[in-house]
């Protein structure tokens, strides 16, 4: 019976070795991944340990830790007018995760970071607790504020830029969220966040960078820039040689003017001054969809940016007709874009050409306020010439000077603007979009560009135009701007 | 080979030293080591050495001792390391489980559900004294194992009976392996593990030959006869029928895994293996297919992190990332967040503490102990002397084995799980008892098979001659 017996030795040798290798593949292999899956609870209680670091606007944090008992997490995030920052910070939730800026520094700021190794490591040996480091922003707390109180009630975005550096001075969004109220895991954070997630409004949504709206007639510094780019014309003062009423190419359908505008054989300027579908219409259509597609790629579309933040990528439609081309021309059909999109088209006309890379993320700082990384200024591309992007900023100057952006002028500043109102929906059935994109221009160059959408208001539907609701907002967060540099 | 293993086997034993210094030595080891957990425990969770260090390490080291005295006294040529290991692990597991006590999460979770937490450390302590006061009656009251062959027909009967009891009873957290007499219940299939093992013995030392003789040879296998089959067809539908009406995965693989393996080393019949595994698999797919119950371990096994098993039950992804968390080192007792898991984390999932906190080494060391055991066992089965004894000792060690490698594998994800208790290391009064009382039995044989022999009796079974061979 000894024969069988070893055998049976042997097998449960066999189990117990079935299981050791079981443990070195989960204990060793995996360990790492199951240590860092999504779904592992310790993750969070890791993240909230100890006081997390903070997200810092001029100088001072927007955010903060409070200690919590009655969890497992020993500190709660805070935020300091956390609606207004929420486009920029996102939140770190207990329950449910951490978005943007919060998500992506999470190493630096719980200071899990492999940059903070030796400072940890000299920590666990000196006794001191593990400390979070510091993320400083670009942002102008004066430019968000007048953005977000500009917006007010109503449904949109604002996104402005430095256009030299790339810097982003403001993001705001509203209708917008308190990333306080759904920082912890108590009953009270469950409901603000299924309250959040149902919201028809969708607060929790940065359209700044996430939303992507028709542009209307911003576009047409775009169509502009591509026209003068392709020598289509040699200055802001050619007659353009359009006719009105004009009819989209290969159909019959004429293309109309918002009113009856001066468009006939108009100049670039005027066409840009009044707002002429009909004269870029016919410019989109004579470049043609692929050299529109080139100059509105420079500039950025197509293509997600990262700020580092994702922002999503706006829409130049890449198969068209020649009638859609004309309409795309002219910001309808399918071009979309987000308000970072516009404001980026801004900053490169404003900068003489030169789009710079926007980010928003100046510096990483480790607890000791020793720089762990700075973002130094990156060229993203050349859209235009210098002289086509001087050209181009006398044309919107023109804009503002006595067109229909006169709401944004600024006493003793110079500011060049363009004015939308897309509409949208079935047979333009919904409130159409304001828009509204500037910069402004002091001695030493230009300080700020910006875009600004509102989504829709109660307000009377003709009154509802770049020029009425979106210029002066965009008109307070250049202010604000140009005196925080006082 | 021959030459090394048949030492082991029975001649070694002749004039055998008792060893039992040795026992008392490791026992030393076996009481100190988890009170220096116990310790370990205090200091990570509350700064301080617990206060009931004291009473524990007494309370562990007067429960050995018992053991060690009894076992010095009524089985002097006993193997020298089950006892020492048996200690050793039901120290730990009380560590583990006073750990898992200390944890806020868990008591929160109790109050939140019951309306209230009671520690279950001090339940186990009185579980493992009347387990160690089991073992000492199965020393005292057996003085020889053949004395259970008596008992074949009585064990089927109450083992059936066992098996039976819990269907009657409401199934607790969707098995029914529960029988609730007052405010106890009792998990009848760990008895039921030790008592069948004595009745397969039993049935198979008579039956044996017919069982191994007389078959048909067919494509190079023999093929036993249709009538002969009935016991194993027998034992199938059991086990089957426990996976139905139990809905009990972990004690249906036990039973019938136990009577295949005796059933081989009592015929010898690769045969029986192959038919063995055979009808396990169509009975384990065939059950499969109507049984929602087993369909959603295998679910949970196959998919652990899908959102559908995670709303369902998180237990095996939580235990899978408790495990990884540990990673090689561990977190240190006391300092990891294995209760996460909630629902039995301190007894079929009180693994994943030891993964967690000791780490794959200490793992790895907790594996092997159990290897221990169950080679000490095998050991005994080949030190026996007589097949009564040799086919006991090898059921009750491969039963243990199948229940270590079916707990173990079920939460490190290696087999689907089933709902059963690591032997001494879970909570659970049943498990620790049984367990005791199945240490007790194979320190009974060992004791037996290597008392020396007065006289080499003239022996009936062939293959005892064969071991005598140098």
């Amino acid at each position: 019976m000894n024969k069988p017996l070893r055998r049976i030795a042997i097998f449960c040798g066999l189990l117990v070795l079935a299981l050791l290798i079981r443990d070195n593949w989960l204990q060793y292999v995996q360990a790492d991944e199951l240590r860092t899956h999504e779904k592992n609870r310790r993750v969070l209680i890791e993240r909230y340990a100890q006081e997390r670091g903070n997200i810092i606007v001029d100088g001072k944090p927007v955010t903060g830790s409070k200690r919590t008992t009655g969890s497992d997490f020993a500190y709660k995030r805070t935020y300091k007018d956390g609606p207004m920052w929420a486009p920029v910070t996102g939140f770190a939730s207990q329950a449910y995760g951490a978005t943007q800026i919060e998500n992506l520094e999470d190493g630096i700021l719980t200071g899990n970071d492999d940059r903070l190794f030796f400072r940890r490591t000299l920590d666990m040996i000196t006794g001191k607790k593990q400390a979070g480091g510091d993320v400083v922003t670009t942002l102008n707390g004066s430019a968000q504020r007048a953005a977000f109180e500009g917006l007010g009630n109503k449904k949109g975005a604002v996104a402005a830029l430095d256009p030299s550096t790339g810097k982003i001075l403001a993001l705001a969004s509203t209708p917008s969220y308190d990333p306080s109220k759904i920082a912890g895991n108590s009953k009270n954070d469950e409901k603000a966040w299924t309250d959040l997630s149902k919201d028809p409004n969708k607060p929790n949504v940065n359209r700044a960078l996430r939303e992507t709206y028709p542009p209307g007639s911003t576009f047409k510094v775009v169509t502009a820039a591509a026209a003068l780019e392709h020598d289509l014309y040699d200055g802001p003062d050619d007659k353009t040689d359009s006719p009105l009423p004009w009819t989209l190419p290969d159909t019959q359908t004429e293309l109309k003017n918002e009113g009856d505008l001066p468009c006939k054989n108009a100049t670039l300027r005027e066409a840009l001054r009044v707002s002429c579908n009909t004269v870029f219409g016919k410019v989109g259509a004579d470049l043609g969809k692929d050299k529109m597609q080139e100059t509105a790629e420079k500039f950025g579309f197509n293509q997600e940016q990262f700020v580092p933040v994702r922002a999503n990528a706006s829409v130049w439609p890449k198969d068209m007709n020649r009638p859609s081309t004309a309409l795309s021309s002219i910001g309808q059909f399918e071009t979309a874009t987000t308000p970072l999109q516009m404001a980026m088209v801004t900053s490169a006309i404003a900068n003489d050409g030169k789009l710079m890379q926007p980010y928003m993320i100046d510096e990483l700082r480790a607890p000791n306020l020793d720089t762990i990384e700075k973002t130094s200024p990156k060229e993203l591309s050349r859209p235009l010439s210098e002289p086509n992007a001087q050209k181009l900023q006398e044309m919107m100057e023109t804009v503002v000077q006595d067109g229909t952006g006169t709401n944004a002028q600024i006493p003793g500043v110079t500011v060049g603007g363009k004015t939308g109102t897309a509409q949208h929906g079935v047979d333009n059935s919904e409130d159409p979009y304001a828009w509204f994109i500037s910069y402004a221009k002091t001695d030493d160059g230009s300080p700020v560009a910006v875009a600004v959408v509102v989504e829709d208001s109660d307000a009377d539907r003709g009154d509802i135009s770049g020029g009425g609701l979106a210029a002066p907002i965009a008109k307070n967060v250049m202010k604000a701007v140009i005196d925080s540099k006082k | 080979m021959s030459s090394s293993t048949s030492h082991t086997s029975t001649i070694g034993a002749i004039g055998a030293p008792s060893r039992r210094n040795t026992e008392l030595g490791l026992l030393v080891f076996a009481v100190v080591i988890p009170v220096f957990a116990y310790a370990n425990v205090g200091l990570a969770i509350n700064d301080e050495v617990p206060t009931g260090m004291l009473g524990y390490g007494i309370g562990l080291g007067l429960l050995a001792a018992v053991g060690h005295l009894v076992v010095r006294r009524f089985a002097p040529y006993a193997d020298p390391l089950l006892l020492p290991l048996a200690t050793l692990l039901n120290g730990l597991g009380l560590v583990l489980i006073w750990r898992l006590d200390q944890s806020e999460r868990l008591q929160q979770r109790a109050e939140d559900l019951f309306g209230g937490f009671t520690p279950d450390a001090p339940n186990q302590l009185m579980y493992s004294a009347i387990g160690i006061a089991l073992f000492v009656a199965v020393l005292l009251i057996l003085k020889d194992h053949r004395i259970l062959q008596r008992y074949t027909y009585i064990s089927m009967a109450v083992a059936l009976v066992l098996l039976i009891l819990p269907v009657f009873f409401p199934a607790v957290n969707g098995a029914k392996i529960w029988v609730s007499i007052g405010p106890f219940t009792i998990q009848p299939g760990e008895f039921a593990k030790i008592i069948i093992a004595v009745f397969f013995s039993g049935y198979l030392m008579v039956k044996r030959d017919a069982l191994a003789l007389a078959s048909r040879r067919f494509m190079g296998i023999y093929l036993p006869r249709g009538r002969d089959l009935g016991p194993i067809i027998t034992v199938w539908a059991m086990s089957l029928l426990i996976l139905i009406f139990e809905t009990d995965l972990g004690t249906s693989l036990l039973f019938f895994g136990l009577f295949v393996v005796m059933l081989y080393v009592a015929t010898e019949r690769t045969s029986w293996i192959v038919f063995g595994l055979l009808m396990s698999g169509a009975g384990a797919v065939g059950v499969a297919t109507f049984e929602p119950h087993v369909q959603q371990r295998v679910d949970a096994w196959l998919h652990p992190f899908s959102d559908t098993v995670m709303a369902q039950s998180d237990q095996i992804a939580n235990s899978l990332m408790a495990f990884g968390s540990g990673g090689v080192l561990g977190t240190g007792l006391g300092q990891g967040n294995s209760d996460l898991i909630g629902f039995a984390a301190n007894s079929d999932f009180i693994l994943a503490t030891v993964g967690e906190e000791f780490g794959l080494a200490g793992m790895m060391a907790f594996l092997l102990l159990y290897g221990l055991i169950v080679e000490r066992g095998v050991r005994t089965a080949l030190a026996a002397r007589d097949p009564f004894g040799k086919l006991l000792a090898v059921g009750l060690s491969a039963a243990f084995a199948i229940q270590v490698f079916v707990v173990a594998g079920g939460v490190m994800g290696l087999i689907p799980l089933t709902g059963m208790t690591m032997p001494f290391v879970a909570y659970g009064g049943s498990s620790v008892i049984a367990n005791w009382a199945l240490i007790g039995i194979l320190i009974r044989i060992s004791d037996t098979a290597r008392r020396p022999a007065p006289a080499p009796a003239p022996n009936p079974d062939a293959e005892m001659t064969q071991v005598v061979r140098p």
